[in-house]
């Protein structure tokens, strides 16, 4: 275990001091650009859509091209970064539009080795008004599954740091940011493929799951501090960590070097982007194995009987202490896993893991508080229920939706869909 | 290094409108979290509602200033209600959670595209502070307190202000004295005691609610009067959390807790923010290599750590009695 | 534990004179009740806690509610003070039903509890846990609260009978201090204390023996007999056999949620259906080499 912690403590320090010192993206080198084909889909047909004005915004650079015959554009920029893409819907011809229009605006980051990015604005015509009803439903409800199982990455551990802990943690959103932040920065700035970031950034969330128990968490309970002044030390650290975060990276929404903006797959009536269906797989196999070793490891029945009862569980001769490490390294992972994830379609930044806290807030105490399944059917009705309201009431509303389930759940079942009674008030 | 600019605006930030509107925040939330032991996290939610009553009922419908204000204040009391009915016999953290929840619900709705027209989506609302001015009785002119100069509406804004803070004070100094009060501290403590003595725990639980609400939005009004504008960006969790932050400094169930809470935290804060930019400006080593936007954010990190080291070395805060805490409680 | 009883007051030489004409039997009427439950259920899921058809509380006597571990006494004991809701049944304090009502409004008509483990409030001063068992005060009301010419008067008087109660229980001294800074035995007092605030009709103790030293069960033993002495009705839940034998006029016994017998201390801890219940039915065999079996080690 110590070598464990000298090897993370060094490589999160290495970590810190590469972006320290990395140096800021220089706007020297102008062999850089945007482009892409504007083609009209017409049945199997692409015909080239001339004349149509794209707009190319970032780091205090502006620029524009207009598609040519073969419907080619093309936008020089100053030097590797994050940029947004505009397609200038004005500029189109009659009849043709986006397929989907709410992705007029297209975040992508250019960085070496690839010298031009491409991005591609799919169009055709308009699927909103034409789409059967039906089709949006089944769209939406997959896209609540995607959302749902990403969130019950993050949702799981915080059910289970609540289990054997007691603590409602409020910087477990900072766990996601930290995740995706990592491997943003180690994908983009430290130039590693994606895969390999993404790597990285798991390792150092584990990491990071760790030394917040060794560091903060187990001194505080080991002085006997009460949970409820503990919940106020996570808002606290919540605070500390979004604004170092905010420090160090920035402001702005960024995407990943790879696998940004890519189109989706027809897949019967739904369309996926191949990064939504390997996310969504990704996190059935992980949400899997922690169900798994929750309910046949060793480790996993001592985290239960912590979950139940601490004081007996260490009568029993379970190491109460060690099962806890294990949770915050687990909860810590699946949440970094889950941020990681959802950078893909909310964009890195450093205000992400809060946006979702809310809601797994919601999920976990809707499935039940301190409960595996709880938490994960929990998180899957949270994404589903905010998805398919859109059918109702307008997309910017959608959390109010869920919110207000939440509430009403708790005035009528406040122990949760999967919790027991006794644990309520 | 100009102290004398850094110093003013220092003195600015202890006695100016933040302070005010973050003062009346933490009044109301002593007496709910303070006294009474109740966790709201949505108290945002009662300056929103309040100052947006205000503006809509003076913007979009035309009334005049007092029935505005008058329709915030029962807005605050019926937001109470709705959050107090269903959530006060559950465990505290329920409480928490829909708070937040609710907070949030308000936030999403007042800035919604959707519903523009009323309240001026991302933008806000303006034009509703006339009523205010026009009784303004300090006359035209610049007035200079030491090194800070404001001009009479900002003097008439600030005196108002901290006659309402004034006010908030004695009204819960009053209260926690009386049995009513003493009813509060044993709620805090152990409900079903209470209960056993013959109290109407939910009942009491409700109106300690409604009252700090109320308090609270008092600081919703200051905060729309005094920058004549009412945004929802102001109205998010961040905010409920500073008030949390400058109630416990202060001392939590002390009644003069949050009003040195709120002067030693914005003096500290903004004091930090322009002594770190004219360090910066001036060059010195430490801090040089910061931007002007790293500089502005390094004040919410101290906020974060400075909460985190208040709950865990000394969460009585300046003025509280560490045996009287029932912050250890649980 | 004390070998001597207090000595018994002309209440309680009255109350064991009425009760000694009442048939020993489970759910049996009594002459005059101050407490009346009818079918009584509580469930939790598929187990049925407690189940009890009839029982009746004699006015101005000590009864004892005893039984093994399980048996449902302490749910029962929250039924009856309001603290839990009944599945079935209805009971009746004074003749008032009870059924449905919220545990404040019981303590008010009259019926205040003690708690097994002590509520002591330890963040208030010991006066003010003592001013806040006062019943009916004007400065409780909001709308006066903030007045206080309108609860002063009232005030002083409930502090003069709380200095009052303060003496009668030695915790006078004690009156500026922390109730958390009092040992656990004056933190009983005090709960007991400030219960008589409100001038009950009826006390509920819950164990109020349970984790007090030698030392100060006799002097708990004595204020509970004195309270008889007042006329003071009071139930309560007990597993020391000694103090319940030595204090109580009446004896009920529950055993898995039912009532399995009523009467006089000395005859009910003989009475063969509670032997059983406790120990669970092989008294009569021999269990050790020497050939002794409980029932002659409990009668000796």
């Amino acid at each position: 275990m110590r070598r464990f912690a000298a090897i993370a403590g060094a490589l999160l320090v290495g970590f810190l001091a590469v972006v320290l010192l990395a140096p800021p993206s220089s706007a020297a080198d102008s062999s850089f650009s945007i482009g892409g084909r504007l083609n009209n889909q017409v049945g199997t047909q692409k015909v080239p859509v001339a004349n149509v004005k794209v707009t190319v915004t970032g780091a205090g650079f502006t620029g524009a091209a207009t598609s040519g015959p073969d419907g080619m554009w093309l936008v020089s920029v100053p030097g590797e970064g994050a940029y947004d893409v505009t397609l200038d819907t004005a500029s189109l011809p009659q009849g043709i539009a986006l397929t989907d229009p709410t992705r007029g605006t297209i975040h992508t980051t250019v960085q070496a080795p690839t010298i031009n990015r491409t991005v591609i604005f799919p169009l055709g015509e308009s699927t909103q008004k034409t789409t059967n009803p039906w089709t949006q439903v089944a769209q939406l409800t997959v896209e609540g599954l995607r959302y749902g199982l990403l969130i019950a990455l993050g949702a799981v551990g915080l059910s289970l740091i609540y289990g054997t802990t007691g603590l409602t943690n409020f910087a477990h959103g900072e766990l996601l940011t930290f995740g995706a932040l990592t491997t943003w920065v180690a994908n983009v700035t430290l130039h590693l493929p994606f895969v390999l970031a993404a790597l990285v950034g798991l390792g150092l969330s584990a990491a990071f799951g760790w030394v917040q128990n060794a560091g903060l968490w187990r001194p505080l309970r080991k002085r006997g501090t009460g949970l409820l002044a503990m919940m106020i030390v996570s808002i606290g650290l919540a605070l500390l960590l979004r604004n170092v975060f905010l420090f160090f990276i920035g402001g702005d929404k960024r995407a990943y070097g790879e696998f940004s903006g890519m189109a989706g797959i027809p897949l019967g009536p739904v369309s996926l982007t191949p990064t939504d269906l390997v996310a969504m797989v990704i996190s059935v196999i992980a949400l899997a194995a922690v169900v798994l070793a929750v309910q046949k490891t060793k480790l996993g029945k001592a985290t239960r009987a912590v979950a139940d009862n601490p004081a007996l569980a260490s009568s029993a001769g379970i190491k109460v202490e060690g099962v806890i490490q294990s949770v915050w390294i687990a909860g810590a992972l699946m949440a970094g896993l889950s941020g990681i994830l959802l950078g893909f379609t909310q964009q890195v930044s450093y205000l992400m893991g809060f946006q979702v806290l809310l809601l797994i807030f919601a999920a976990v105490t809707l499935g039940g508080l301190g409960t595996i399944w709880g938490a994960i059917i929990g998180s899957l009705v949270v994404g589903l229920f905010l998805q398919l309201t859109t059918l109702i009431i307008p997309p910017e509303l959608k959390n109010v939706g869920a919110l207000l389930v939440l509430i009403v759940i708790l005035l009528v079942r406040p122990y949760g869909l999967l919790g027991r009674r006794e644990r309520v008030g | 290094m100009d102290w004398g600019y850094i110093f003013s605006v220092t003195l600015q930030s202890a006695v100016g409108i933040e302070a005010i509107v973050f003062g009346l925040m933490a009044i109301g939330l002593n007496l709910h979290f303070g006294y009474t032991g109740l966790l709201n996290f949505g108290q945002s939610a009662f300056l929103a509602v309040a100052s947006y009553s205000l503006a809509v009922l003076v913007t979009d419908m035309g009334f005049t200033f007092w029935v505005g204000i008058v329709v915030g204040i029962l807005a605050a009391v019926v937001l109470a209600l709705l959050l107090g009915i269903p959530t006060l016999r559950l465990r505290a953290d329920y409480l928490a959670i829909v708070t937040i929840a609710a907070a949030e619900i308000v936030r999403l709705l007042v800035r919604s595209v959707a519903l523009k027209d009323i309240f001026g989506g991302s933008d806000g609302l303006r034009d509703f502070s006339s009523g205010f001015y026009a009784m303004n009785p300090v006359p035209v002119g610049q007035y200079s307190l030491g090194p800070v100069t404001l001009n009479q509406d900002k003097v008439f804004v600030l005196i108002v202000g901290w006659l309402l803070v004034a006010l908030s004070l004695l009204i819960v100094w009053m209260l926690v004295r009386s049995p009513w009060g003493r009813i509060l501290k044993g709620i805090r403590e152990d409900e079903d005691a209470v209960r056993s003595l013959g109290k109407n725990v939910y009942l009491v639980k409700m109106q300690s609610l409604i009252i700090g609400g109320v308090l609270g939005c008092l600081g919703g009004f200051i905060y729309a009067l005094g920058y004549q504008n009412v945004g929802p960006d102001f109205f998010g969790t961040d905010t409920t959390f500073f008030a949390y932050a400058i109630l416990i400094l202060g001392g939590a169930a002390r009644v003069l807790g949050p009003l040195l809470g709120t002067i030693v935290f914005w003096a500290l804060i903004q004091g930090t923010d322009v002594l770190l930019r004219s360090g910066i400006d001036a060059g010195f080593p430490l801090v040089a290599w910061m931007s002007g936007s790293q500089a502005a954010v390094v004040r919410y990190i101290i906020v974060g750590a400075g909460l985190m080291l208040l709950m865990i070395f000394r969460p009585q805060g300046i003025l509280g009695d560490r045996k009287e805490l029932a912050l250890d409680a649980r | 534990m004390p070998d001597s009883a207090p000595e018994l007051g002309p209440r309680a030489i009255a109350a064991r004179q009425i009760l000694a004409e009442v048939p020993q039997l489970a759910g049996v009427r009594k002459p005059d009740p101050i407490l009346v439950a009818d079918g009584i259920v509580r469930r939790f899921g598929g187990l049925t806690a407690v189940d009890v058809e009839r029982v009746e509380i004699q006015r101005g006597a000590i009864t004892a509610l005893i039984g093994p571990n399980g048996a449902g006494k302490t749910t029962f004991f929250n039924l009856l003070t309001g603290f839990d809701q009944p599945d079935e049944g209805n009971w009746f304090f004074n003749g008032t039903s009870l059924s449905g009502m919220p545990s404040y409004k019981v303590a008010r008509s009259g019926m205040v509890r003690t708690f097994q483990l002590t509520k002591a409030l330890s963040k208030m001063k010991v006066i003010e846990n003592m001013r806040l068992g006062a019943a009916k005060q004007q400065g409780e009301r909001l709308a006066k609260a903030m007045f206080p010419f309108t609860w002063r008067p009232q005030e002083r008087a409930i502090t003069t009978q709380a200095d009052q109660l303060l003496a009668r229980f030695n915790l006078d001294a004690k009156r500026e201090d922390f109730a958390g800074s009092l040992s656990g035995g004056q933190r009983k007092l005090l709960e007991m204390a400030r219960a008589l605030m409100s001038e009950p009709s009826m006390l509920m103790l819950d164990e109020p023996m349970a984790g007090v030293n030698p030392a100060l069960t006799q002097s708990l033993l004595g204020h509970i007999t004195d309270l008889r002495e007042d006329g003071m009705s009071i139930l309560f839940v007990e597993h020391d056999m000694d103090t319940v034998r030595h204090i109580a006029d009446w004896v009920i016994v529950m055993a898995q949620g039912r009532i399995i017998a009523e009467g006089p201390p000395d005859t009910v801890m003989h009475n063969d259906a509670v032997v059983d219940a406790y120990l669970g039915g092989h008294y009569d065999q021999a269990l050790t080499a020497s050939g002794v079996s409980f029932t002659e080690e409990a009668t000796s």
